[in-house]
């Protein structure tokens, strides 16, 4: 229904211990300020509307900061007519969005909850994805940019929980862009705000609040299709996105201390994503564990593994392992059980190691 | 130069009776009239009955020169308006909707109590609504079948949901009929004709129509009834449905409770129509707008749109004007959108509960010490509830599993066992309230 607070202590929500991202714990810059995540999008939201005469920023409930505080001060400094709260009708939201953006303007939509992005389905599948193509190259909406914020979040059952981004990437013509932590969402949507193709980005909810780094104040963008290694090893390759690397880097940890060497990989871009550098990991450690919150019939890690064993079939010392969502709605009280947690994680690694 | 005045032997053709002139033919002071009727002459039969001609180029306005009334019977004192028509509500059903509007009240301090204190995670409040909520519900049978929205669990209160029921609910526990699987507030009950809340907004409203096609065609004496806000209006489904229901003619009556605000959005960003009611016209859809803070005028309105529902097979639009009064939900913070003072004013001079009391009051049916009574007793019984459910153990692992499908398929089968093993790996895990 909106927003989700915590709730106190009494919930048994499992807590999922924030450490700073990776990278930034190694090197922190020096001119960045400590964000969390829904600062460091505003902040990107801020230098698009800036940088830009032609942004707008709309959506419901986004006039007030949003019901997640992702938007929050931009009305008052860019004017209601660049920054504006729509109807509640998703697929007006994309519809118009599409529109706008057809018309050579950065189109930035946000839809409440990537669980409600289903009423826009039609409009971002059928209408967004072919702009181009069915036209002949004619005309483009690659202005549009379609922010959501997803996932669990520890009590959010099966309407604030969801993510659908298998859905998105079975779509030619769409981007679909996930990003772990503050600095990279502020330049990874910076990024995809400036493509020229339409681009869904979905945000970890879970850690709007929770997680901390620091995120350079100048406008920086970081490169679409490109996954980044975020920690180097050799027994193994694993390969998420979004708020799953907190729980894989945790399984990194953990598997280092019985002595197995992870490398991990955030894939960042899901599609089209950057095979190369997940094929060359594999290459080196001859085995792949992909994890994903979404159910793991028909999820985005079901495409990873097909290629990776396409490429590297003779490498391979083990069956790539998937630790992902159950085939189950999103349940409330049974989340600790549906989520693919670090020690189901952890216990794949080595079966994987020791197979 | 005069125009073929066709017979018009296929009324209902696409081929209507067309006067065309033929450019330029026509001279000053020629007058069509002359030559053909002028009632054959100005009339284009057109699907869906005449259309008259007009020769004055004018657009119909965005907004009627007033705004359509609302139906109230009580004032603001909670006396019978004297012209109001209305009928009287037998004492027995009137002190039944006070009591149970007291006991939505004090559901919605407790649980939202509950909320922040951790001990649930989420709650709705339906302040400012229960004379919607009951009343509603009191005009209906309970054979109707009702799609509500999550606003609205002073209908299932008044069908008999115990308080002991909403408890297991919100706590999510094994006695909750929703098996601990949704958020709190997304009730649902088969025997009691209340179908379970979906956080979607608005997608239940084509559902209503479904439904109330089942009851035509099995010949049912009853009528289907849909809840939504001012915000669910907006979408899609929304629409679909008023026209859906026009056009298979069904038993259903949607009811909009235009509380003023969708979150942080308020009802002229929402729409810029005289709110939901002119809308059904548009549909074809008989429509009223009725004083959702009176809890005799919404009874009398919905009672109304029952009869000719179920007994002329036709759809009616409900807009009740409200207020919501309290937050959004648990995660809100109005002040950051509205001012106070707004608030203030619904949750006192215009509180339906208070309202209503002074009518019963009036009637010599009420007093202070059956208030007290009353709150107090609803207060107990609701924190022994709470107690009661927050101490039972949550549904067994199994039924994570079941109600995917009828049966549990192979593929849920293998995951329930790799989960088990898991389970007994790193039982610290795991919530120890749900037994696997
Ligand atoms: C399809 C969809 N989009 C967005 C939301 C998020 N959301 C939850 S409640 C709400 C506002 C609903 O307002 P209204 O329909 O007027 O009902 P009220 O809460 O005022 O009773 C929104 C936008 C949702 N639940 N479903």
């Amino acid at each position: 229904m909106m927003a989700l607070r915590r709730a106190g202590g009494r919930l048994l929500i499992p807590k999922r211990a924030f450490s700073t991202s990776l990278e930034s714990v190694e090197k922190p810059q020096k001119d960045g300020k400590m964000l969390n995540l829904f600062s460091a999008i505003n902040q990107a939201l801020h230098i698009a509307l800036e940088t830009d005469p032609r942004a707008y920023v709309f959506g419901e409930d986004v006039g007030f900061g949003g019901v997640f505080r992702c938007t929050t001060g931009l009305a008052d400094r860019f004017g209601r007519n660049r920054v504006f709260n729509t109807p509640l009708c998703e697929q007006g939201i994309a519809g118009f969005a599409i529109g706008l953006a057809a018309m050579g303007n950065r189109a930035i939509a946000e839809i409440q909850f990537a669980d409600y992005i289903y009423p826009a389905f039609d409009q971002i599948v059928n209408e967004a994805a072919k702009f181009r193509y069915r036209s002949g190259g004619q005309f483009n909406c690659g202005g549009l940019t379609i922010r959501s914020p997803y996932g669990a979040v520890g009590h959010g059952g099966h309407y604030h929980s969801q993510s659908p981004e298998a859905f998105f990437c079975h779509v030619p013509g769409l981007k679909v862009v996930i990003p772990r932590s503050p600095r990279q969402a502020k330049g990874l949507l910076l990024a995809c705000i400036r493509d020229p193709n339409p681009v869904v980005f979905f945000e970890p909810k879970w850690l709007y609040r929770l997680a901390v780094e620091e995120v350079p104040e100048e406008d920086y963008m970081l490169p679409l299709s490109q996954a980044e290694v975020i920690r180097q090893g050799n027994d193994i390759t694993l390969v998420g996105w979004g708020a799953q690397l907190q729980v894989l880097e945790h399984a990194c940890d953990a598997a280092a201390k019985d002595g197995i060497s992870c490398e991990l990989i955030d894939l960042r871009t899901l599609i089209p994503w950057d095979k190369e550098t997940v094929e060359a990991s594999v290459r080196k450690t001859g085995r792949l564990l992909v994890s994903h919150e979404a159910p793991v019939t028909g999820g985005f890690g079901a495409e990873i593994s097909s290629s990776i064993i396409e490429r590297c079939f003779l490498r391979l010392e083990a069956p790539v392992a998937r630790v992902c969502g159950l085939d189950t709605p999103f349940p409330l009280v049974y989340e600790p059980f549906y989520m693919p947690t670090q020690n189901k994680v952890l216990d794949a690694i080595k079966a994987t190691v020791n197979y | 130069m005069a125009p073929s005045c066709g017979t018009g032997n296929h009324p209902s053709s696409l081929i209507p009776r067309l006067f065309i002139r033929r450019l330029g033919s026509i001279k000053a002071g020629e007058s069509l009239s002359q030559e053909c009727d002028d009632s054959n002459f100005q009339v284009l039969d057109f699907p869906g009955g005449k259309v008259n001609f007009s020769s004055e180029l004018r657009f119909l306005s965005e907004s009627p020169l007033e705004r359509i009334s609302c139906y109230r019977v009580l004032d603001d004192y909670g006396q019978i308006i004297s012209a109001s028509n209305f009928q009287q509500v037998r004492k027995e059903i009137a002190l039944k909707m006070y009591s149970d509007m007291v006991t939505l009240q004090t559901m919605d301090t407790i649980f939202y109590e509950a909320q922040r204190q951790g001990r649930i995670s989420f709650y709705v409040t339906t302040i400012g609504e229960e004379a919607i909520n009951i009343a509603s519900a009191a005009a209906l049978s309970i054979d109707d079948i009702v799609i509500p929205q999550y606003r609205e669990p002073g209908v299932l209160l008044w069908r008999g949901f115990t308080l002991q029921e909403f408890a297991n609910h919100n706590f999510g526990n094994k006695y909750d009929s929703g098996k601990g699987r949704q958020m709190p507030v997304h009730y649902g009950c088969n025997k009691l004709n209340y179908f379970t809340v979906s956080s979607t907004i608005a997608t239940q409203i084509p559902h209503a129509v479904g439904v109330a096609f089942a009851l035509k065609m099995d010949k049912k004496n009853a009528c289907a009834i849909t809840y939504f806000g001012d915000g669910g209006t907006s979408e899609g489904d929304f629409h679909a449905a008023l026209n859906f229901a026009a056009v298979m003619e069904v038993p259903v009556i949607f009811f909009c409770r235009n509380n003023g605000w969708a979150i942080s959005t308020p009802t002229t960003e929402q729409f810029r129509s005289d709110g939901a009611v002119i809308r059904g016209q548009a549909y074809g859809i008989r429509s009223i707008r009725v004083d959702g803070n009176d809890a005799l005028a919404v009874y009398n309105a919905v009672h109304a749109a029952r009869e000719m529902a179920i007994s002329e097979c036709r759809p009616i639009l409900v807009e009740a004007l409200t207020y919501r009064a309290g937050h959004h939900s648990t995660s809100d913070d109005s002040t950051k959108y509205r001012p106070l003072d707004e608030i203030e004013h619904w949750r006192t001079a215009r509180d339906p509960v208070s309202r209503y009391r002074k009518w019963i009051e009036g009637n010599g049916w009420w007093n202070d010490e059956v208030e007290l009574n009353l709150r107090s007793n609803v207060r107990k019984e609701l924190l022994q509830a709470i107690q009661a459910a927050e101490k039972t153990e949550k549904p067994a692992l199994a039924e994570l599993f079941t109600d995917v499908y009828d049966q549990v398929p192979s593929n849920l089968r293998e995951q329930e066992k790799l989960l088990r093993e898991t389970i007994k790996e790193h039982p610290g895990d795991y919530p120890p309230d749900v037994p696997v």
